[in-house]
């Protein structure tokens, strides 16, 4: 009926030494993957939206189909 | 209507019902059934089964017979000359039931398990009938003519061009891409 003695002190420390590198790990990889797929992704699609916009003919569209207040569709 | 199984039941009154009930012959509080009520002294020790109080504060039977007597004599010798049985017997002179036995799972769960589904089961009907029956009419703006004279106009405003719902129409085409 001799148990060798339970570890009585540390615990915390034990703890905190096996889980804090894998937190800061876990968060570094969530960072890193967002990253990746959402920000640099939607950074190339505004990049790519305007390189070939042109804001006059947009207007004029948008001007066709009835929508601003300020100007009415181009005639009578 | 209240489910309750025999399991259930028994789960109610065996925790409570064994501590109080003890040899000393000391009843349950029962529902005054013409004044009179018997209820556990609370102002003496009490014995407990508890998984949090390894040592309750008396044993479980206190007023021993002759042959408990002669075994707590026994006792008080050599424990090597004590038999296993003796020594079950003393244990259950002290304590009522082994945290094995109070540990025992009672299958109480089901009995939730089952009264949860049922009451959500139950309130669906409820929000079926209150469908049909409470809500008024819809309003215009939800007909599909509607919604679809809301979309056509985010088009033509080239609402969220770059990634959102003006950016999955083909303008020159005229439809979806």
């Amino acid at each position: 009926m001799s148990l060798p003695k339970p570890a009585m002190r540390g615990l915390l420390g034990k703890r905190l030494r096996f889980h804090l590198p894998i937190a800061f790990g876990l968060a570094l990889v969530a960072a890193a993957t967002f990253k990746f797929t959402v920000t640099e992704p939607r950074k190339q699609a505004y990049a790519d939206f305007y390189k070939r916009y042109d804001s006059m003919k947009e207007f004029n569209a948008m001007r066709e189909a009835g929508v601003f207040e300020s100007v009415r569709p181009a005639g009578k | 209507m209240l489910h309750l199984t025999a399991g259930r039941v028994a789960g109610l009154f065996s925790r409570r019902g064994v501590a109080a009930l003890s040899s000393s012959s000391v009843k349950m509080a029962s529902h005054g059934h013409g004044g009179v009520t018997e209820q556990a002294d609370m102002s003496v020790p009490l014995y407990w089964d508890r998984l949090d109080t390894p040592l309750p504060d008396r044993p479980y039977k206190d007023t021993l017979s002759a042959a408990d007597k002669s075994l707590k004599q026994k006792e008080k010798g050599p424990w090597n000359s004590l038999s296993k049985e003796e020594k079950l017997a003393l244990y259950r002179i002290t304590f009522n039931e082994t945290y094995a036995e109070m540990k025992k799972p009672t299958g109480e769960w089901k009995t939730v398990m089952g009264g949860i589904f049922f009451f959500i089961g139950f309130t669906g009907l409820v929000v079926l009938w209150q469908r049909y029956y409470v809500y008024p009419p819809h309003p215009r703006t939800l007909d599909e003519e509607w919604q679809a004279m809301q979309v056509q106009r985010m088009l033509d405003m080239r609402v969220s061009p770059i990634e959102g719902i003006s950016a999955k129409w083909d303008y020159e085409k005229g439809q979806w891409k």
